[in-house]
């Protein structure tokens, strides 16, 4: 392999300045460096290629330097400019300080809001990955950085795999491909596509974060990686009793051994990790032991069977587990109305494999109102509500994993909708229209604003005459 | 510098035009032919003439088997639907195009980049690339970094890995793929004039040597009108029904 000279401080570089060195990896080494029209700080990353070096360094470099500029927004670092790799290989990017979600996890076990805070905003930067078809395959503490606002940012794409381009990884210099400690079960009989295998790792971050230990260790050999194909780790519970059931609920939800048992997507296990109160409890919850060995060896069976299918893309498999937002108004709904939109949802639900609804209201401030005893008044009008949109949820039967109910106190009912649904992914929503002209010409049409600032698709439901 | 390589395209005029419109729109300043100009469809001469302008100077054109067989009138080896188109072909074309097709290479080298119409492994045999160890022979025989192969009629891209036979990849339509110059990459851009993988719209593939990049197009035609002069024409109505439905 062919040997390039190592950047030095001063040094011009297509019009980069080189300023430092500033971190030695395994597989490449980072500089600092300024180009005058940048305002952000940039990082050049150059692969080790030095003699001798594993083939497969090169490859990660390969990979990154092929899905990074093919992705966009807040949960990657920005790419500046990208060497020819044939003349002198580099990439500069964005440089994110930090912290790392390392940083945090050396402090495990957190508080459960704290787990629930960081791992939701790892869920909502995965979710922002899958839907560009990228699956990352290397989701551990160290590959996460925040940013000042909040938002988690992915790094190091060495082994992520984007489906609308040749996945250049080959599984003869990466057995097993990933982390030890992180990796999902599928990726160790070599599936590299399913967005599923993300929220296992994802899985294995909270699990840590919540009890400072890691679920399967931290193996180095094949034998010791293929134990998570058949065995399911000690319930955190069982290590740390300070772990609310919902929290157990979410991360052996996530661990769960077959993808298809897991989360179906990123934005489902962000939206829990957001609303703890909302998230049934199964028998997950309160399991305090592995299962048994029956299971377990029915498990091991099954691993030595052919791969389970993939989904073709990333994006399709998200496709079959919307987010549907149902925006209830319960005192200003029909009869006709009310069964008109459990239509509309029920026929969404039919179409999709993993769908949630969402159903949400919105209650307005002024209804709790200032006065003494208003907080009480308040407290119960908030319940009534509650029970209003589950009553009328109950026709549609839907399964309890699949459904949320949310009543939001806002003034705004429009603006309320439009984030709520940016913050929790949906990927459509259905509503009802004001029923009388007169009072649209009063308070305005909140449909025609969602419809016109909705960051996904809308269906205004209307009562047939 | 952007290169369109256009293959299969088999007499049909309205797709062949669909895509260089297209191409156009791309930014594409060289167009490259892989062959099987003709045959199969009901414009041979309007295509010929189109293509040769087209190649001009800077392009390039290398020889099928449908071209050779149209310019000898040697086709034992085909189907007698496909003679037929062929001897339909024959009695269309003139001198110019006979010395056009004459013209023709088997294989074409353009610095890194390799055209041929079937596997360049003996071109002039027309095997078919359609797995690893054929397209592994294939960039074997061009010794180029890149090279484009039609004759499948259908799009996909094989590349090189460090141990092992070269992968295959299914481009999705208008997506750029980085090409690596520490791989080498087999191209099958598809078909102009006759898709075969169910989806009715022409293929063809652009190069971009500026970034680097190999980009798959699919390009929507009016096939209908392409249908109805193939049976106008009287050619056999098998190649006016595969249009319709792409197989």
């Amino acid at each position: 392999m062919r040997e390039f000279p190592d950047p030095r401080p001063g040094e011009d570089i297509d019009g980069f300045r080189v300023v430092e060195k500033l971190h030695e990896g395994g597989m490449a080494r980072l500089f600092r460096v300024t180009r005058p029209d940048l305002r952000d700080r940039a990082v050049m990353k150059v692969p080790k290629l030095d003699f001798g070096s594993h083939p497969g360094f090169y490859v990660g470099f390969e990979v990154e330097q092929m899905v990074l500029p093919m992705l966009a927004g807040e949960h990657v670092p920005r790419v500046y400019g990208r060497g020819d790799q044939a003349v002198r290989p580099y990439l500069v990017m964005e440089f994110v300080a930090g912290p790392s979600l390392a940083d945090q996890a050396r402090r495990a076990p957190l508080a459960p809001a704290e787990v629930a805070r960081f791992g939701a905003r790892v869920a909502d930067a995965l979710h922002d990955l899958h839907r560009q078809d990228v699956v990352h395959l290397d989701v551990k503490p160290a590959n996460i950085l925040f940013r000042e606002s909040g938002e988690a940012v992915f790094i190091d794409f060495g082994l992520a795999r984007h489906s609308r381009l040749p996945d250049l990884v080959e599984e003869e210099f990466h057995t097993p491909a990933g982390s030890g400690a992180y990796i999902a079960p599928e990726q160790l009989l070599g599936i590299r596509g399913d967005p599923r295998s993300d929220i296992f790792s994802l899985g294995v971050i909270l699990y840590q974060l919540a009890t400072g230990k890691l679920p399967f260790g931290s193996p180095t050999r094949r034998r010791g990686f293929r134990k998570r194909l058949y065995n399911d780790p000690v319930p955190p519970r069982a290590l740390n009793p300070d772990v609310p059931p919902w929290l157990q609920e979410i991360i052996l939800h996530c661990l769960e051994t077959e993808p298809g048992r897991r989360y179906a997507t990123a934005a489902q296990v962000a939206h829990d990790l957001t609303h703890p109160a909302t998230v049934p409890l199964t028998e997950r919850s309160s399991r305090l032991k592995r299962s048994g060995i029956g299971q377990r060896a029915r498990r091991w069976y099954r691993s030595w069977r052919g791969k389970p299918g993939v989904p073709s893309h990333p994006s399709a498999q998200l496709a079959t587990a919307n987010h549907v937002l149902v925006a209830l108004d319960p005192e200003n709904m029909s009869e006709d109305l009310a069964e008109a939109m459990r239509q509309a949802v029920a026929r969404l639900a039919a179409t999709d494999a993993d769908y949630r609804i969402l159903c949400v209201t919105v209650l307005e401030p002024a209804a709790v109102g200032g006065e003494e005893g208003g907080e009480e008044l308040g407290r119960s009008e908030f319940t009534r509500r509650l029970v209003e949109i589950r009553h009328w949820a109950n026709p549609l039967d839907l399964p309890q994993e699949a459904v949320r109910f949310h009543v939001i106190e806002a003034t705004d009912p429009a603006q309320t909708l439009v984030e709520f649904a940016t913050r929790h992914h949906a990927d459509q929503i259905v509503m009802g229209a004001r029923a009388s002209s007169t009072m649209r010409r009063f308070l305005g049409s909140v449909s025609a604003r969602v419809v016109a600032e909705a960051p996904c698709s809308v269906t205004v439901v209307r009562a047939p005459r | 510098m952007r290169l369109a390589v256009l293959s299969d395209i088999h007499s049909n005029l309205e797709a062949l035009r669909a895509c260089v419109d297209h191409a156009r729109g791309e930014g594409t300043q060289r167009y490259a032919f892989l062959g099987d100009l003709v045959g199969y469809g009901a414009d041979p001469v309007a295509c010929l003439d189109l293509i040769q302008g087209l190649v001009g100077e800077k392009g390039v054109a290398v020889l099928g088997n449908h071209d050779r067989a149209a310019l000898t009138g040697w086709c034992d080896d085909m189907s007698f639907e496909a003679r037929d188109a062929i001897y339909w072909t024959r009695r269309q074309l003139q001198e110019r195009h006979y010395g056009f097709l004459r013209s023709l290479p088997l294989t074409a080298r353009d610095g890194e980049i390799a055209f041929v119409h079937a596997s360049a492994n003996d071109p002039g045999k027309w095997t078919y690339v359609t797995d690893g160890t054929q397209a592994a022979r294939c960039i074997g025989a061009s010794r180029a970094p890149v090279t484009f192969v039609g004759h499948v009629h259908h799009q996909l891209l094989y590349y090189t890995q460090q141990v092992g036979r070269p992968r295959a990849f299914h481009p999705t339509a208008g997506v750029p793929i980085p090409i690596s110059p520490r791989r080498r990459w087999l191209a099958l851009v598809g078909s102009v004039g006759q898709p075969r993988d169910g989806n009715q719209a022409a293929a063809y593939a652009m190069l971009d040597s500026e970034r680097n990049t190999i980009t798959f197009f699919r390009v929507i035609y009016d096939y209908s009108e392409a249908v109805r002069k193939i049976i106008a024409a009287g050619i056999p109505e098998r190649f006016a029904k595969r249009l319709e439905t792409a197989s």
